[in-house]
């Protein structure tokens, strides 16, 4: 194992955080507490409880959940998708790493990242509304497992993007729309019977659900159905970079 | 001694289905300087991407340091320092950092006072807070030349060290292959210069169309295919060779105010009988020179004869 290779990637991208931290921290934390600000507080208080939660904190676990995913997913492409654009790639590939190295140290670092980011929300979100953890595990189990999947999911956009059009397209044109339709904002039980069904085919909806239950013991499907889909997604994603790293789809002429 | 790099029946396909190396096999001593030469489009840079895994080869087997480098890639790998052509950096990031970065990937722990000697020695080190989009051309291609070596590599592939850089840089560049030489590092460059290979390689191979069409020592390569030319300049010009220079299979160039003979420097020159003869032939000159084919005029022969 070459652990110094997987600790100067990790290192390098951390560092790369440090130079953009403007950009790349402070930015997503604050449009998220705008969201507080307006939903929670401004329009909130006008909306009742669900389920004896108040709006304002119903929404956190979806807030948190969905700068989550599209922190871990887009600072996981740019983070490969960079060295490939700038052809420093050339270093990664002739360095003698394992495949399996290689991703440890980039998804490692897109991980951790977002990680942050959802602790500085969630910290935040605790001065605007009362927070209340009933499964604290289950919380950090949600919590780290959604930012390392998608950080799988994103180091493949990072891979298969041929432009920056691309690497943009995922994250804003799919996950986001995703996360929004997937529960942040509401319980899917508010819903018309049909569009709860089409709901259920978003897989978005599984974790947030499940994070939300971690939060305040209620959610709108099963805490175990949640848990399988947020792994089963965690591996699909591993194996499409196994395949990508045995073929050298993209990487490899 | 086993070679340092053996690649035995080596092809390569693009998903083009273009054919870039053909059925290639190629041995490199340990510790010399070989210089590979070819056109555009030779199959210099896809040999050097596939020996440094860079690209996959279709078939074929690659060895370095006796390492397989697809079953022991690690091994294999470790060896091996990479200086590629274009000069691809990270633009926001520190010199010295990127330095030690490379480093670290290949595995190696930290040696900060290595890695001020290197920037030292290739006139970096005040430069080593800079950015890399700071710098210019020459300057970042310096530092590819750092990360490379930064590693401690016991082979170094140096893909056209030397194009489009200044003339100072092209000097270090040369002192720094013959001090890397003196430390037993193997070297393989490729290059359009081939002053360059005839400067400082120990070897050279001749790759066209994805195959090497040669590959021999450069003193007896220069030996072997050397032709020396002799220039007769000549007093007043001439319109055309008179009969009894005929047999001598000259050319009159320059207007008619030269005479040029090439001949085999291995075999006994005929330049005797010549200047007698012309001077038999009422043929009055000033001047005499003669020069020794370079190695670039004997790889254009070599290609053309190819095509």
């Amino acid at each position: 194992m070459n652990l110094r290779a997987i600790q100067a990637i990790y290192l390098s991208e951390m560092a790369r955080t440090g130079r953009t931290i403007m950009q790349s921290v402070v930015s997503p934390v604050i449009s998220t507490v705008l969201y507080f600000v307006v939903f929670g507080a401004a329009i909130g208080s006008r909306i009742s409880e669900i389920n004896g939660v108040s709006y304002g904190a119903f929404i956190v676990p979806g807030l948190i959940m969905m700068s989550l995913m599209t922190q871990s997913l887009s600072n996981a492409a740019y983070g490969i998708y960079f060295p490939r654009f700038t052809g420093t790639i050339y270093e990664l590939l002739s360095a003698p790493m394992s495949f399996f190295e290689f991703t440890i140290a980039f998804v490692g670092a897109a991980a951790t990242k977002a990680i942050l980011i959802g602790v500085i929300i969630f910290i935040t979100a605790s001065f605007f509304v009362d927070l209340q953890i009933q499964h604290p595990f289950w919380m950090i189990a949600f919590f780290v497992l959604t930012a390392v999947s998608f950080s799988l999911f994103g180091f493949i956009i990072g891979i298969w993007a041929e432009n920056f059009e691309q690497l943009q397209f995922v994250p804003l044109l799919i996950v986001t729309p995703l996360s929004f339709l997937g529960g942040s904002f509401y319980s899917i039980s508010m819903l018309p019977e049909l569009w709860q069904k089409v709901t259920y085919l978003n897989p978005v909806v599984y974790l947030i659900s499940g994070f939300r239950w971690s939060f305040y013991g209620q959610a709108d499907v099963g805490v175990a159905i949640s848990l399988g889909m947020t792994l089963l997604f965690l591996f699909v994603s591993l194996g499409i970079i196994h395949w990508i790293f045995r073929t050298g789809y993209k990487l490899k002429a | 001694m086993a070679p340092i790099i053996s690649v035995k029946s080596l092809d390569k396909f693009y998903d083009s289905g273009f054919q870039a190396l053909k059925n290639l096999s190629l041995e490199i001593e340990e510790g010399e300087v070989f210089a590979l030469l070819g056109p555009n489009g030779a199959g210099k840079t896809t040999l050097i991407s596939t020996l440094c895994s860079l690209a996959k080869p279709t078939s074929g087997e690659i060895r370095i340091g006796g390492f397989d480098i697809q079953d022991d890639y690690r091994e294999a790998r470790r060896l091996v320092g990479l200086v590629p052509q274009e000069i691809p950096t990270a633009p926001f990031e520190k010199v010295y950092d990127t330095v030690s970065l490379s480093r670290g990937l290949f595995g190696l722990p930290k040696n900060p006072d290595l890695i001020e000697t290197i920037l030292r020695e290739l006139s970096l080190w005040d430069k080593k807070d800079n950015a890399m989009m700071a710098l210019s051309g020459g300057m970042k291609r310096r530092v590819l030349v750092a990360k490379a070596l930064a590693h401690e590599p016991r082979v170094l592939f140096l893909d056209e060290p030397t194009a489009g850089v200044d003339v100072e840089l092209r000097r270090d560049m040369w002192r720094i292959v013959g001090s890397l030489r003196d430390r037993g590092v193997t070297i393989i460059l490729t290059t359009h210069y081939i002053g360059e290979a005839e400067e400082m390689a120990d070897r050279v191979g001749v790759i066209n169309n994805g195959q090497i069409i040669l590959v021999e020592e450069k003193k007896a390569l220069m030996a072997k295919l050397g032709r020396k030319k002799l220039v007769v300049e000549l007093s007043e010009p001439l319109e055309a060779l008179p009969d009894a220079l005929k047999h001598y299979d000259l050319l009159l160039a320059d207007e008619g105010q030269q005479i040029i003979y090439y001949y085999d420097q291995a075999k006994d020159s005929d330049i005797p009988n010549l200047l007698r003869d012309v001077s038999a032939a009422g043929i009055q000159f000033r001047d005499l020179n003669t020069s020794q084919s370079s190695l670039e005029d004997i790889f254009v022969d070599l290609v053309k004869a190819e095509a």
